[in-house]
């Protein structure tokens, strides 16, 4: 396993007081809220991001708002640190402890609160999983707009902690942009409410810089969102390409052409191959790229937009055009993209990268990606969001084999590099956590880095809160 | 007199002397805002107008950057010609403030300036993807960047937006610009009073039709609309934007529905894009006047009973956007501030800024809504972190902000 990223140093003022620190969180919990044997604090040593694993010193699951202000009190005063966590998905290892931290998990925080649809919002508390909402409000015409590929099981939660996207945030947006309010427990256990059913903010925009902020700013416990009106229909189109830059440029021209579709999804041909093996949706094997674009609305308002992207597709020399005609083969055209993680999962171990790139830079980023990932020995596969950037080279190596998980790992640096320096960023939906806190200078000057960290400071001076996440650990500001 | 640098380096150079001598600034665009948040004593009018111009437009992108300073009318011109625009409609203050000078991009995002299209797509913020400015040691700070997704560190980006110069010199803004929508139809229903309204976008808002503008304008002020155009009775107006088919269909659908609630009909592309511009403007009360004049923000099914409520003991004139969320009441003698904020708060919560009044009632009333004193602290901590000498307009928008 490899070990290149470092942690911070266990406080040791914190692991001598263990058993006090067990104790007394015992004391402000209820029993069952409460885990520190060794054998059960296992499933909370990591997340999605599982090459790194840490023991935490307990984990606590509280249930209320109050019993969450509660710990967060006691954690402050004796400088306890604390990782939050919702369903443990992160990708870049967001939610990983460390050995003097406190998991603050919120599963036990799953509960709709209500439902309104005059105004068009859930309130939810922090638990409950992405999905949850649409399905809740989906029978009555509604639906919740960002939507991750890890859907079924990450919390409203951990979205907010890593601004979440999914791939119909081409037109409804992130989860920043369906955020009305939160109810926050912030370090020391006061609780404040940012935003609510009313738009924008009466003062500085907190609730925009709390989301996206990593579980570093507070613990959210309760969020009201934003509910859309399901459209009456939709309809995905395959298109199949000779080359990536076929795909490439044909994504460019829609866009710029005034259609927005509602997702415009990417695969390479090692992406199309691994999927169509596990998944059988169909896919054309004898292409270098296939696009996935899904239109929405009327019939009427779907023919006129697919006509036009269909068009725009021919220009670029499509080789391939597969009309969903029923339900059926809607479902059938995203199966294989659906799927495309649990498939690579299925052949290698894979590391997936989440740089941004402005949509002019695609075909370039995407060669030089496999030019990086050749020249390391090793095999990429790319399926992503193409109408907004958001590249996820999927770079397979073998786990087991600690040299090949190192050249994994200098790969992935390598392509992130690659998408600032296109003029993009190092994480578009996953979020910085450990994965990429060390490469945040190369896309921040000192100065930038700085004043980010002292804003972070003002809602955490004592640095507490996910302490060995986002900002690199040298240059951080005197606690 | 006004500072007006003409490069980053010298409004670095001019902040970091500021900060060195305590002096204070007021960080300001083309000014067409000047009157706004609470007054501030003794400061130096910086304007961001001499960095202008457009830095980089890539329309196949649907993204620009441009200097801070550069007019919204170059902004929108350019865009024009590539038949994009601004999805969250930034308004002109103009009218309403009795203001003239050129409304500014930095000035636009510095005030999370938004108009009809933002209860749906988003405000100023939303769109605003990176930025440059100066802190208030003199720093030049990037944030954000180009791309439309973006996760990367803590988004100050979206706190510098509607800080009202009271955190940074913003010297440049990359945003996300759209296409022009292709046909644009408005939906009138008549003679709704304000309840019945409310009621009306609601069921509007929850049918598959994509409806991008949801205002209500009472019989006060429905004959400033449109040269007077507007059918009998109160108007309650419903904007569909799209491809020409698509617009057709939807109009159908939700005429058909709306039926139900009373008299319907329809404008047409020309008449909706005045209206809607109107509507934007808030043209009834660009009057020439100095009436005390609130925008409120509230949930939407909320608007009309605040109204209602503060009628009882005030005299309002008020209509509503954002599907009623978004309240603009211009009161006839006193601002009724404290009455208006207990009212918000005991109908369960929003905002009430004063966007105009005379300098007296100005002096006394604060134009931001005073925040919890939790959230009031941890926003004069993030300013300390901003603006440590404190020099950007102190108290423009509360004690310490």
């Amino acid at each position: 396993m490899s070990e290149a990223i470092e942690f911070l140093p266990p406080r040791p003022a914190v692991l001598s007081r263990r058993t006090a620190i067990i104790a007394d969180l015992t004391d402000l919990l209820p029993a069952e809220c409460v885990i520190h044997e060794a054998r059960e604090l296992v499933p909370f040593e990591t997340d999605a991001f599982i090459s790194y694993r840490r023991l935490p010193l307990a984990v606590v699951l509280p249930k209320t708002t109050a019993q969450v202000a509660a710990v967060m009190k006691y954690c402050h005063r004796y400088g306890v640190p604390v990782v939050p966590r919702g369903a443990g998905t992160s990708l870049s290892g967001g939610a990983i402890p460390q050995e003097d931290a406190i998991v603050l998990g919120l599963s036990k925080m799953s509960r709709i609160l209500e439902v309104d649809y005059a105004n068009r919002t859930a309130t939810v508390q922090a638990g409950v999983t992405n999905l949850n909402i649409s399905e809740a409000v989906g029978v009555d015409g509604f639906f919740y707009a960002p939507d991750p590929s890890s859907q079924l099981a990450c919390t409203i939660g951990g979205n907010i902690g890593m601004n979440s996207g999914g791939a119909h945030c081409l037109k409804y947006g992130v989860t920043t942009n369906n955020l009305l309010g939160v109810k926050m427990v912030l370090v020391d256990g006061t609780v404040v409410d940012l935003g609510g059913k009313h738009l924008d903010s009466a003062g500085y925009d907190l609730l925009g810089l709390v989301c996206g902020s990593e579980g570093q700013l507070g613990i959210v416990t309760e969020a009201t969102v934003r509910l859309i009106a399901k459209p009456e229909g939709a309809r995905p189109v395959l298109f199949g390409f000779e080359t990536s830059e076929e795909a490439g440029a044909c994504v460019t021209d829609i866009i710029g052409s005034g259609v927005i579709p509602v997702a415009i999804e990417f695969m390479d041909k090692p992406a199309i191959e691994i999927c169509e093996a596990f998944a059988h949706a169909g896919y054309p094997l004898d292409v270098g790229a296939l696009l996935i674009v899904e239109v929405e609305g009327s019939e009427a308002e779907m023919e006129a937009t697919l006509a036009s992207v269909v068009e725009i597709a021919r220009r670029h020399g499509v080789k391939t055009v597969r009309e969903s005609q029923s339900a059926a083969e809607a479902a059938l055209i995203w199966k294989g993209r659906k799927s495309a993680f649990g498939a690579t999962g299925r052949i290698a171990d894979y590391i997936c990268m989440d740089g941004t790139v402005p949509l002019g830079k695609l075909s370039y980023v995407l060669k030089k990606t496999s030019e990086i990932t050749d020249s390391f020995g090793l095999r990429v596969a790319n399926v992503f969001h193409a109408g907004d950037g958001n590249m996820h080279p999927l770079i397979l190596f073998n786990a087991n084999d600690p040299e090949d998980a190192a050249k994994a790992e200098a790969a992935g640096n390598e392509i992130l590099k690659l998408c600032v320096d296109a003029g993009g960023c190092l994480t578009g939906e996953h979020g910085v956590g450990i994965e990429k806190r060390d490469l945040m200078r190369h896309q921040y000057s000192d100065a930038d880095l700085a004043q980010q960290m002292a804003v972070r400071s003002a809602f955490d001076e004592g640095w507490i809160l996910n302490p060995s996440k986002v900002f690199p650990l040298d240059g951080r500001p005197a606690a | 007199m006004t500072l007006i640098p003409h490069t980053e380096t010298d409004a670095a150079y001019v902040i970091r002397n500021a900060a060195a001598q305590g002096t204070r600034l007021s960080l300001c665009g083309g000014n067409s805002r000047v009157g706004f948040g609470n007054p501030v004593e003794g400061a130096e009018a910086m304007s961001s107008r001499g960095l202008s111009g457009i830095v980089d437009y890539e329309p196949a992108e649907m993204v620009m950057t441009a200097r801070a300073g550069t007019p919204v009318a170059e902004i929108e011109a350019a865009l024009a010609a590539n038949r994009q625009m601004m999805a969250f409609e930034p308004m002109d203050h103009r009218g309403i403030m009795g203001t003239s000078g050129e409304p500014t991009i930095g000035g636009v995002f510095a005030a999370n300036v938004s108009g009809p299209r933002r209860f749906v797509a988003g405000a100023a913020r939303d769109s605003l993807l990176g930025i440059r400015f100066v802190n208030g040691q003199g720093q030049v700070i990037r944030a954000g960047g180009r791309v439309m997704k973006n996760v990367t560190g803590l988004d100050l980006v979206k706190l510098l937006a509607g800080s009202h110069g009271t955190l940074g010199f913003l010297t440049e803004v990359t945003f996300r610009v759209l296409p022009v929508p292709q046909s644009i139809e408005t939906i009138v229903i008549s003679g709704l009073d304000d309840a019945a309204a409310a009621r009306a976008m609601a069921s509007a808002l929850s049918l598959p039709v994509e409806v991008s503008g949801a205002a209500h304008l009472p019989q006060t002020v429905k004959g400033r609309f449109v040269g007077g155009a507007l059918p009998e009775g109160e108007a309650t107006v419903l904007r569909l934007e799209g491809l020409a088919a698509s617009v057709a269909v939807r109009a159908e659908k939700l005429a058909a529905v709306m039926k139900a609630f009373g008299p319907v009909s329809r404008l047409g592309q020309d008449k909706s894009v005045t209206l809607w511009r109107e509507i934007r403007d808030v043209h009834p009360y660009a009057d020439g006047t100095q009436k005390p004049l609130w925008r409120v923000s509230v949930a939407p099914s909320i608007g009309h009973q605040l109204v209602a409520a503060l009628r009882l003991e005030a005299g309002v004139d008020a209509f509503y956007d954002w599907q009623g969320g978004l309240i603009w009441m211009r009161m006839e003698a006193d601002p009724e501030a404290e009455l208006l904020r207990r009212y918000i708060k005991a109908l369960g919560g929003g905002h009430a800024t004063l966007m105009r009044a005379s300098e007296q009632v100005r002096a006394v009333t604060p134009a931001f809504e005073p925040q919890p004193d939790a959230v009031a602290a941890l926003s004069a901590r993030v300013k300390q972190k901003l603006d440590p000498a404190g020099i950007f307009s102190p108290g423009k928008m509360a004690g310490a902000l």
